[in-house]
């Protein structure tokens, strides 16, 4: 991995043009990927990854301790629609609204191939059914993300909870 | 659901005797806090951790039993302690740690000491300063350690019990249960693949009686029923052990198919198909090709479905909240496509698990029925009114025998 990236900006005028228009363009992606699943279009939410991909909902306490084991687990295309599949057919759980806020988007690096190392923090509120919003997950995004003529897709998409439990469900992929 | 007025004098237990399940189990206060004395604190072997957590001397780990915080260490001998997590002199916490490796336990109050054992080995200016103060000639550290609880370590799993009295691991299981769990620890090396998880807001034994409920399973589980991982119409075996309070509830993985049962199973879905098959396509692992839910009393249960293996720690915090602590892991000695189809497997299971959300959903549906229902009961009459084993899953059998022995523990 190529540590190529000014971790404090700062405003400097000296930072490139191309890694600020970069940063920006992948604000965009994060929020139009976050909106996707608070809007409950799980059919667009696949097309924010690759067929390759990895996705994971992983504790803090597995990722410190190097534990492989997520709470959600795709690996691939065909896992990411069957998680999708079982939230539209199969699993029961209350209705529930959520929205996520992303903040501090951060470039960490490029590897030889140009995938984009990026990190992000993530904050999801959620409404069950007759109740009011609680702060349901709070962690980091880590991310190796690919672009091409199409535009971003993640490669590999790890959000990683602060929250030493989840309170009762996690339903949706974060 | 606490409440300030007391209401045990008002609550009896319905005439049907263990058909019913008065809904003030799950919501008093007084009721919860008998629990923990004789249940928990009682004459029982609670789960507190694998042996993999904590493999070499000086490791260790913070637990629960109960709404107890205890830590539990490997000591210098190589042998496993469980002492409860409370300082000695005023009460503080004295590992503040999840987890670490430490020649000795100290209390950042006043820096009491403690090994691994929980003897208390140091009490700064015991002797005073400057001649002065310091503690009383007779003052007796051996007097003064962290509480003790019994351990036994067996097949990589470590259990801890506060009555010095209680019955032996093996008599205290019974034979059914003691035989599912060396079938799953007979010895062999763990991995822990890792945690997860989860804050329930239902009562601890709803939880317990999910796991004594194969009538469920085979009705709200739209997926297991659907890819053959659970079925009313598969082979199975629902019993008690050690009078009630353990229950074994085993099926086999028949693969998906259609029969007359599943015109019944309302949720059963004919055209759904998996993209990823080895999601629901186990590899073969035990010689009995069985399937295995264990409700291990009062604390865990110990799972195996499909390739995911894992302990369910119960640890209750108070009547309508219980944390489940997914202890996942699979063997040492594993292929890596074992333990590639584990962690897929995994997806079954847990706070997103394509099986477990629907438990923890309807559990807290549950809970939020019996905090107003009082005096009222549910109703346990599925496959008849007695606690004999059953050789099917439509059956309540275990729940009825979990609450013929609670009501004797309890005194209700
Ligand atoms: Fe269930």
């Amino acid at each position: 991995m190529k540590e190529n990236v000014t971790r404090v900006y700062r405003g400097r005028q000296s930072e490139s043009r191309e890694l600020r228009d970069l940063r920006r363009d992948l604000r965009d992606f994060y929020e139009e990927y976050t909106l996707a699943i608070d809007e409950n279009e799980l059919e667009t939410w696949l097309e924010f990854f690759t067929d390759d991909a990895v996705y994971k909902a992983i504790s803090r306490e597995n990722w410190d301790l190097s534990l492989p084991l997520a709470t959600m687990y795709c690996d691939g295309m065909a896992m990411l629609k069957d998680r999708v599949q079982a939230i539209r057919e199969t699993a029961v759980f209350e209705p529930r609204s959520q929205r996520h806020f992303v903040s501090g988007v951060r470039l960490r690096g490029t590897e030889a191939d140009g995938t984009i190392l990026v990190q992000a923090n993530y904050l999801v509120t959620e409404a069950l059914s007759n109740r009011d919003p609680v702060v349901f997950s709070v962690g980091r995004y880590i991310d190796r993300v690919v672009r091409d003529d199409s535009g971003f897709r993640f490669r590999e998409h790890c959000a990683v909870y602060d929250n030493y439990r989840v309170i009762n469900t996690l339903v949706w992929p974060l | 659901m606490s409440s300030l007025v007391d209401k045990s004098a008002e609550r009896r237990w319905p005439a049907e005797g263990f058909t019913r399940i008065p809904y003030w189990v799950y919501t008093d206060q007084d009721v919860f806090d008998r629990e923990m004395e004789r249940l928990f604190w009682g004459a029982s072997w609670c789960f507190v951790g694998l042996s993999c957590e904590i493999p070499n001397p000086g490791d260790f780990k913070r637990s629960w039993v109960g709404t107890r915080q205890v830590v539990v260490t490997r000591d210098k001998d190589g042998v496993a302690n469980v002492l409860e997590n409370r300082c000695a002199h005023k009460g503080a916490l004295v590992c503040w740690q999840d987890r670490g490796t430490a020649k000795d336990l100290i209390c950042p109050y006043h820096q009491w000491s403690y090994d691994l054992k929980g003897n208390l080995t140091g009490v700064p200016l015991k002797r005073g300063a400057l001649g002065k103060g310091g503690m009383p000639r007779d003052f007796d550290n051996s007097r003064h350690g962290l509480r003790k609880l019994k351990v036994h370590e067996r097949g990589g799993v470590i259990w801890a019990s506060y009555d010095p009295d209680v019955p032996d691991f093996e008599s205290y299981c019974g034979p059914d249960a003691l035989h599912y769990v060396d079938r799953l620890f007979p010895g062999r090396e763990l991995e822990l693949l890792g945690y997860s998880r989860q804050i329930i807001p239902c009562n601890w034994k709803m939880y317990f009686e999910n796991l004594k409920d194969p009538y469920h399973a085979t009705l709200l589980h739209a997926f297991f029923i659907t890819f053959g991982l659970w079925r009313a119409d598969s082979k199975s075996h629902s019993s008690c052990d050690g009078d009630g309070r353990h229950g074994v509830m085993v099926s086999r993985n028949e693969g998906k198919k259609t029969t007359g049962a599943t015109k019944e199973m309302a949720r059963f879905a004919d055209s759904l198909e998996m993209n990823d098959k080895d999601s629901v396509t186990p590899a073969p692992e035990f010689a009995d090709r069985e399937v295995a839910g264990i409700t291990l009393f009062p604390s865990v249960v110990l799972q195996q479905q499909a390739n995911t293996l894992a302990m369910r720690h119960i640890i209750p915090k108070g009547p309508g909240q219980t944390e489940i602590s997914w202890h996942f892991f699979g063997y040492a000695d594993d292929t890596p496509e074992l333990r590639r189809l584990r962690l897929r497997h995994a997806n079954l299971m847990g706070p997103s698990g394509f099986v477990s959300v629907d438990d923890s959903e309807v559990l807290a549906q549950c809970q939020f029925g019996a905090s107003t229902a009082g005096n009222a009961a549910a109703v346990l009459e599925m496959g008849g009114k007695e606690t004999e084993p059953q050789d099917h899953m439509v059956t309540e059998v275990m729940i009825r025998g979990f609450y013929k022995f609670y009501r004797k523990e309890m005194g209700y």
